[in-house]
């Protein structure tokens, strides 16, 4: 089983693209969550907020077109589409916090059943962890996407029944996007709504820490 | 759009804080009346700007993913040989760069930060070491708790961070059905930060994403010292393009084209 092919990280971050709603104002965190910006369907349009004060963050630059002075999140040279705006970071999280975005996708190392979220230490790592924007998106985020691989690099479970890892937030993830499968979280618990194409929904559970819920069948996962 | 009756009136507070703040005039290329009048904020070098922050002091720095840092005021900072300040800035430098300067010379004993950063080497020394002490705040907390000192609000409760590392003792309470842990203002001494223009009477306007934290920090700090690209006259700024009103400024000095960075 553990021989199967997974989603490559592009592939997760393909299919968490599909979950942006036209329209929508869009926070991108760290890591895979990065990567969905290039793969957004060609009729949807969406508005990337940046937490260093920018609305409507375009691609990224490409050689010779860097400004220095206009960055996202990650620190990497960005453009802008038309109509995009600036702002200080207190309005940035006033965003993030107060519920004005649609959607928030962030990395994560573990997600609890109840929908806890970890993703700023790792227990025993050198350091004293970094937070970042992290905790204020998870707090105010009406949706709130986790993008991560399903296991560790050992083949632990990162979906689990309590978080051992330290909390950014409680009860705030809505839906997780991983190499095996889009598993929703809802006040029963978590459900199943589709798996990695060639997985089973037992094989998916084995590597689950917490019990998954289906509706009697889990579709394949579709990129398009 | 200051007349002639203010501009004397003006004219007389500046003679008055001129007495005693010994200013620096700037000797810029701006109209000479308007130097007289307004001109008290400018200084004519970084150094002189920082001179007076003493030991110990609780310092702002602004700057995001390296955009929008005071780095022409931290080295003028650094090479004094201050020490032993706290740094309230959203990271930890960036190896030798921004912060990290002050990090290399040993010159910080706290830290209020809300993303270190994967590159601030001498930080994480020191932290390793227990020599800088660190309170990690989340980042939107981090805004709102200097906003709070800058808006005379004693705290506020807020849903961020309950049930983490950061709650702990702190007061908790449920509003509105919600568990809220109460977070507290964070006031400084001094705020360092960039801004691309000032007029003479400290208006500012910021480039792009480098805004980030220095319109707050601005706000929250009991002295502000901006370093900017370019001085202007008074009025050559369009009043609705102002983003940093004058009166959150108190220091103003030319970086750009000088001796630092």
């Amino acid at each position: 089983m553990p021989d199967k092919p997974r989603l490559t990280r592009e592939q997760i971050a393909q299919r968490a693209a599909l979950e942006l709603p036209d329209g929508a104002y869009v926070n991108l965190g760290f890591g895979i969550p990065n990567l969905i910006a290039a793969h957004l369907p060609k009729n949807v349009e969406v508005y990337f907020h940046s937490e260093n004060g920018i609305l409507g963050m375009g691609r990224r630059a490409i050689p010779g077109e860097e400004d220095l002075d206009l960055v996202d999140a990650m620190k990497v040279p960005v453009t802008l589409i038309p109509g995009a705006s600036f702002f200080h970071q207190a309005d940035a999280h006033l965003m993030t916090r107060g519920g004005h975005l649609d959607v928030a996708v962030l990395g994560g190392f573990q997600v609890s059943e109840k929908g806890d979220l970890a993703n700023w230490k790792i227990p025993g790592a050198k350091g004293p962890g970094a937070i970042g924007g992290a905790m204020d998106i998870a707090a105010g985020a009406k949706k709130l996407i986790v993008c991560m691989e399903h296991t560790t690099k050992e083949g632990a479970p990162k979906i689990v029944r309590e978080c051992t890892y330290p909390l950014t937030g409680l009860a705030c993830v809505d839906t997780v996007i991983t190499d095996l499968a889009v598993i929703d979280v809802n006040h029963a618990g978590l459900m199943l709504r589709e798996v990695a194409p060639g997985w089973s929904i037992e094989e998916v559970q084995k590597l689950t820490g917490a019990p998954l819920m289906t509706l009697g069948r889990a579709p394949e996962i579709k990129f398009d | 759009m200051v007349d002639d009756a203010s501009r004397m009136v003006l004219a007389r507070i500046s003679g008055e804080l001129a007495d005693c703040r010994t200013p620096r005039p700037h000797t810029g290329t701006a109209s000479g009346t308007i130097r007289e009048t307004m001109g008290h904020k400018v200084y004519s070098s970084l150094d002189l700007a920082v001179e007076d922050i003493p030991d110990g002091a609780r310092i702002m720095f602004g700057g995001f993913g390296g955009a929008g840092f005071p780095n022409n005021l931290i080295q003028a900072l650094s090479q004094r040989g201050i020490k032993d300040i706290t740094a309230i800035s959203n990271n930890c430098g960036t190896k030798d760069g921004e912060l990290g300067v002050m990090f290399k010379h040993h010159q910080v004993r706290h830290v209020i930060a809300s993303f270190p950063g994967p590159n601030s080497n001498y930080f994480q020394e020191q932290f390793a070491a227990r020599e800088v002490t660190l309170e990690l705040v989340p980042q939107g907390i981090l805004c709102e708790r200097m906003r709070a000192a800058a808006a005379g609000l004693q705290g506020f409760y807020t849903t961020v961070g309950v049930g983490t590392e950061v709650a702990k003792g702190k007061e908790e309470r449920v509003i509105g059905g919600k568990r809220c842990i109460l977070e507290m203002p964070i006031h400084a001494d001094y705020a360092l930060i960039k801004a691309e223009k000032s007029d003479e009477l400290g208006n500012l306007t910021y480039r792009l994403a480098a805004r980030n934290f220095n319109p707050i920090m601005a706000m929250a700090a009991a002295t502000t010292i901006v370093e900017v690209d370019e001085i202007v006259p008074i009025g050559a700024i369009p009043p609705e393009h102002v983003v940093t009103p004058a009166i959150f400024v108190h220091r103003i000095v030319q970086a750009k084209g000088v001796r630092y960075a």
